[in-house]
C-alpha cells in the first residue's frame, strides 16, 4: 500500500539528501518528481496542484535553506503536509449519551458498503459494544442475505425485512428495535448508488433525517481515480457525511483519490479495511499512515497490534525461559500462534520500518500453508518431544512426519532450526550480540515462511 | 453509428435466432433508449466544442487538454503520449491549426489508442466458455447477468451460468436471480466449495444439454492476493482440460470509477489468465474510464463492453469514438 509512491518520494529525496545545499531547481526538480508520483497515485490534480505549491514554498522557505541538512528537512516537510493531506490527528466515532449510536454508511456501488458494515460491528463489539445492523439495501440481489451472513460472522444482530418495504422505513424500524433491545450501536447499511442519480439521494437524505445518525460515513474504494472527489462532493451535500471510510487497501492501490477527499472536502478518513477479514479494519491515523508512505515505517501500529494479542504474563514467563535456556517446541508453537493472530504477516512486513525501501520484500508473500505445516508437525509430537526434542530419534520422526501428513525431511528440518535458534537464543541471553553471518544462515535453513516474489 | 451487438460476437457457425415476435416492443424500447442515450452524448459534444480546449491553440491549450486526460484517468504515460502526438502534428502542419480540425483529430487519435487489439468476443465454440474475473465490487455478477439476458433473450441462445464465485456470502443467490430474468440454467455449489468443480460441472451439463455458451462467474479477488490468483489460474486449467481450447473469450471487469490501479489489475489478471477483453462498468456516473485507455495503450487489451446503469439493457458493445467523446466532454 502506498509502496510506489514512498519509493518515488524517497528516490526524489534522497537526491536532494546526498546534494546537502537546495538550490530552486532542485527544489524544482523534486516538485515534478513529486507531483507525478501523486497523479500516479490518483490524488486529484487540483489537490496536487495545491500541494506541491504549498510544499514549494516551505522548502524555499528560509527554514529549509538556513538548515544544517536540507534533504533531511524537506522529508520532514513532506511528512507534515501529507499528513495535514490527510486530516492531522484521527478522529473516531461520535457516540451518543444514551440510546444506541447510530452509524448510517453510504458509498457507490461496489465500493464495500456490506463488508465495511460487517466489520465495524466486528470492531466495536471487540470493544464490548453490543451492535445491531440493519439491512436496507432492498435493490442489490442478495445483499440483504449477504448482509445476514457477514454480520453473523461478525457476532451482530441484524434487523432485516426482507426487500419489499421502503428502505427508510426499515431504517426506522431497526432504530426502534435497537432502542427497545437496548444495543449500543445501529449501523444501517445501504444501497450502493450513483452520486448523479437524484432519486436515489433523495432516498438517502429521507434515511438520514429519519434515523438522526451521529456519524454518516462514506465508504470509499482506495482504487478509486480522480472522480472521487466529485463523487465526495455531491455526497457531502446530500448526506452531509462525517467521514470517510477507505476500502480494499489491502491491495497495491495507492489511495490518492482516498487522500483528496480530505483535501477537498475537509471530512477525515476514520477507517482503513485492509484485508479479506473481518478483523482487518483499523483507525485509520494520518500521522503514521505519512510516516508509512515515506518509508519511515509504522511502529505504533505494529506495537498496538501487539500489544492487543499477547499476554503480558505469557510474555514474561517466555522472558524468563528465554533467559534459562528453557525454550521448548511448545512455546515456539505459542508465539507462532500469538504472531499469526495479529493478521497475515505479509501485512506486517509493511509496518517495519525500512521494510518500505526494502526491495526483495516488496511483493513476498509469506506462505501460511508453510507455518500451518509447522503447526501440524509440533502437534504430532508427544508433550515430551515438545519439551525435549533431543529425545527426537529416527523412529519418532517417522511417526510424527505420518502423523502431520509432512515429510521426515520437514521433521528434520524444524527440528534443526529450532535447534539453532536456541543456540542464537542463548547467545543473545549471554549479551552478545548474534553473528548476522549465522542469522543469515537461519534464515536461509527451511521450514520458514516462504517468501515468493511476484 | 455505434457499434452493434452482431459486430462484437462470434458466434461461429451458430445461428442466431431471430427476436421473438412479441419481443419487438420491447426491442422499440431499447432503440429509443439508445437513441436517447445518443442524442445525449451529442448535445454534450455540441456544448464541449462551443466550450473547446482549442479556441486558442497556444501553450495553455496544451495544459488544458492534459488536465482533462488527467482527470478522465487515462494516466501521465498516455495523456503525454497522446498530446505529444498530437501537438507534432499540428505543428508538423499535418492537421490545419484550427480549433475544430485539431479537437477531431484528438478524437480520432483517442479512438485510435481505444480500439488497440481490437476483435470480437468468441462465442463460436460448442459450447463457448465466458470465464468473467476481476476486483471485488467491479460488477462481475451483474455483467454476467446482462450478457446472459442479451444471449438468451435477445439471440434465442442457451446459456448456462456457473456460480464459481463460492466465496461472497449470498453471490450465488446473486446469479440465480439474474439466471432467473434471463431464463439461464445455474450450476452452483456449497458456500465455501471447489470454484473449479463447479466450472466442471457448468461445463458437463451445458454438453449434456446442448447448451451454446457456459459463463463462468468468480469470486472477486484483489490481484495483489497470491493464493487467490493461483486459484483462479486453476479455474481456468480445470476449464481448459475439460474443454480443450475453453475458456474462448476472458472477460475483465473494471470499474469507470476506477483509477491509475485499472492498470495494475489488467496486468496482473491477464498474466494469470490471458484476459481478452475489458468490461468497462459503471459508466452512468461522472467518471469517464479513461484509465481503460492506458490498459489499451499499454497492455493492448481492448474494451469490449461497457455497462451504463442497472437495468438489462444498459450493456451495451463498446464504440471507441463515442467513448472519445464523452472522455472529453464535462
Amino acid at each position: 500500500m502506498f509502496d510506489q509512491l514512498s519509493d518515488r518520494l524517497q528516490e526524489t529525496l534522497s537526491e536532494v539528501r546526498s546534494r546537502g545545499k537546495l538550490s530552486e531547481a532542485d527544489v524544482d526538480a523534486a516538485m515534478r518528481e513529486i507531483r507525478l508520483a501523486l497523479l500516479e497515485a490518483d490524488v486529484n490534480f487540483k489537490v496536487v496542484k495545491s500541494f506541491t505549491a504549498t510544499l514549494k514554498e516551505r522548502c524555499l522557505g528560509s527554514e529549509v535553506l538556513g538548515s544544517l541538512d536540507p534533504g533531511q528537512h524537506v522529508v520532514k516537510i513532506v511528512n507534515e503536509e501529507l499528513t495535514a493531506l490527510m486530516g492531522g490527528v484521527s478522529r473516531d466515532l461520535t457516540f451518543a449519551q444514551s440510546g444506541p449510536t447510530v452509524i448510517l454508511m453510504a458509498g457507490l456501488q461496489g465500493s464495500g458498503k456490506t463488508t465495511a458494515c460487517a466489520k465495524l460491528a466486528r470492531h466495536l463489539g471487540a470493544s464490548g459494544k453490543d451492535v445491531a445492523l440493519a439491512a436496507c439495501d432492498v435493490y442489490r440481489p442478495a445483499a440483504v442475505d449477504q448482509l445476514v451472513t457477514v454480520g453473523e460472522q461478525a457476532g451482530a444482530h441484524v434487523y432485516e425485512q426482507g426487500t419489499d418495504r421502503d428502505p427508510v422505513e426499515i431504517a426506522s424500524w431497526a432504530l426502534d428495535r435497537a432502542r427497545e433491545e437496548g444495543r449500543d450501536a445501529l449501523i444501517v447499511d445501504t444501497a450502493g448508488r450513483l452520486h448523479v442519480d437524484e432519486e436515489m439521494m433523495a432516498e438517502l437524505v429521507r434515511i438520514r433525517k429519519r434515523t438522526k445518525p451521529h456519524d454518516v460515513l462514506l465508504v470509499v474504494d482506495a482504487m478509486t481515480g480522480q472522480d472521487a472527489v466529485g463523487v465526495a462532493e455531491s455526497f457531502a451535500e446530500a448526506a452531509e457525511f462525517d467521514g470517510v471510510v477507505m476500502t480494499k487497501l489491502d491491495g497495491d492501490a495507492r489511495g490518492g483519490a482516498a487522500l483528496s477527499i480530505k483535501a477537498v472536502t475537509g471530512k477525515p478518513i476514520l477507517f482503513a479495511s485492509t484485508g479479506e477479514k473481518l478483523e482487518a479494519f483499523d483507525r485509520f491515523h494520518p500521522d503514521r499512515m505519512a510516516s508509512r508512505i515515506l518509508g519511515m515505517g509504522d511502529v505504533l501500529s505494529l506495537i498496538e497490534k501487539a500489544e492487543q494479542q499477547v499476554d503480558e504474563r505469557q510474555a514474561l514467563d517466555l522472558e524468563e525461559k528465554l533467559r534459562r535456556d528453557q525454550l521448548t517446541l511448545e512455546d515456539f508453537l505459542q508465539q507462532m500462534r500469538q504472531v499469526r493472530k495479529m493478521g497475515p504477516l505479509s501485512g506486517l512486513i509493511g509496518m517495519l520500518p525500512g521494510m518500505g525501501a526494502a526491495k526483495q520484500l516488496k511483493g513476498a508473500e509469506v506462505d501460511e500453508g508453510e507455518l500451518d505445516r509447522i503447526e501440524a508437525i509440533i502437534l504430532s509430537m508427544t508433550p515430551g518431544e515438545r519439551a525435549n526434542p533431543g529425545m527426537i530419534n529416527g523412529s519418532r520422526r517417522k511417526r510424527i512426519a505420518s502423523g502431520s501428513g509432512a515429510k521426515v525431511q520437514h521433521v528434520n528440518q524444524l527440528v534443526k532450526q529450532f535447534d539453532q535458534m536456541r543456540k542464537l537464543m542463548r547467545q543473545m541471553a549471554s549479551g552478545k550480540m548474534p553473528d548476522p553471518q549465522q542469522l543469515a544462515q537461519m534464515a536461509a535453513g527451511t521450514p520458514r515462511p516462504k517468501m515468493r516474489r511476484r | 453509428m455505434p457499434t452493434a451487438w452482431e459486430e462484437i460476437l462470434d458466434l461461429g457457425t451458430r445461428r442466431a435466432a431471430a427476436p421473438p415476435p412479441q419481443a419487438e416492443e420491447e426491442r422499440r424500447g431499447v432503440f429509443r433508449r439508445l437513441r436517447e442515450s445518443l442524442s445525449k452524448s451529442r448535445r454534450a459534444l455540441a456544448e464541449e466544442i462551443s466550450a473547446s480546449l482549442f479556441d486558442r491553440i497556444d501553450e495553455q491549450a496544451w495544459e488544458r487538454l492534459e488536465e482533462a486526460l488527467i482527470l478522465a484517468d487515462a494516466g501521465v504515460p498516455t495523456t503525454a503520449a497522446v498530446v505529444e502526438r498530437l501537438e507534432h502534428e499540428v505543428e508538423a502542419g499535418m492537421v490545419s491549426a484550427d480549433g475544430e480540425a485539431v479537437h477531431e483529430r484528438l478524437i480520432e487519435i483517442l479512438a485510435e489508442v481505444a480500439s488497440t487489439g481490437r476483435g470480437p468476443i468468441d462465442l463460436s465454440g460448442e459450447p463457448a466458455v465466458l470465464l468473467m474475473v476481476g476486483v471485488n465490487g467491479t460488477g462481475k455478477t451483474t455483467t454476467i447477468g446482462k450478457i446472459a439476458w442479451h444471449l438468451s433473450k435477445e439471440l434465442g441462445l442457451s446459456v448456462v451460468l456457473a456460480a464459481a464465485d463460492t466465496y461472497r456470502a449470498a453471490a450465488a443467490e446473486q446469479l440465480a436471480e439474474w439466471a432467473e430474468r434471463a431464463d439461464a440454467d445455474l450450476i452452483r455449489s456449497v458456500p465455501g466449495g471447489d470454484p473449479g468443480a463447479v466450472a466442471f460441472d457448468a461445463i458437463e451439463a451445458a454438453r449434456a444439454r446442448g447448451a451454446d455458451v457456459v459463463i463462468v462467474d468468480t469470486a472477486g479477488r484483489l490481484h495483489t492476493q497470491g493464493n487467490l490468483m493461483d486459484e483462479l489460474a486453476k479455474v481456468r486449467r480445470v476449464i481448459g482440460k475439460q474443454l480443450p481450447g475453453a475458456p474462448h473469450e476472458t472477460l475483465i471487469s473494471i470499474d469507470a470509477t476506477t483509477g491509475q490501479n485499472g492498470l495494475r489489475q489488467a496486468k496482473v489478471f491477464s498474466d494469470a489468465v490471458e484476459v481478452d477483453g475489458v468490461v468497462l462498468t459503471k459508466l452512468d456516473g461522472t467518471a469517464k474510464g479513461g484509465i481503460v485507455l492506458a490498459i489499451a495503450n499499454e497492455l493492448g487489451i481492448p474494451v469490449k463492453l461497457i455497462g451504463t446503469g442497472e437495468s438489462l439493457e444498459d450493456l451495451r458493445p463498446f464504440d471507441p469514438a463515442d467513448f472519445a467523446r464523452a472522455l472529453l466532454s464535462e
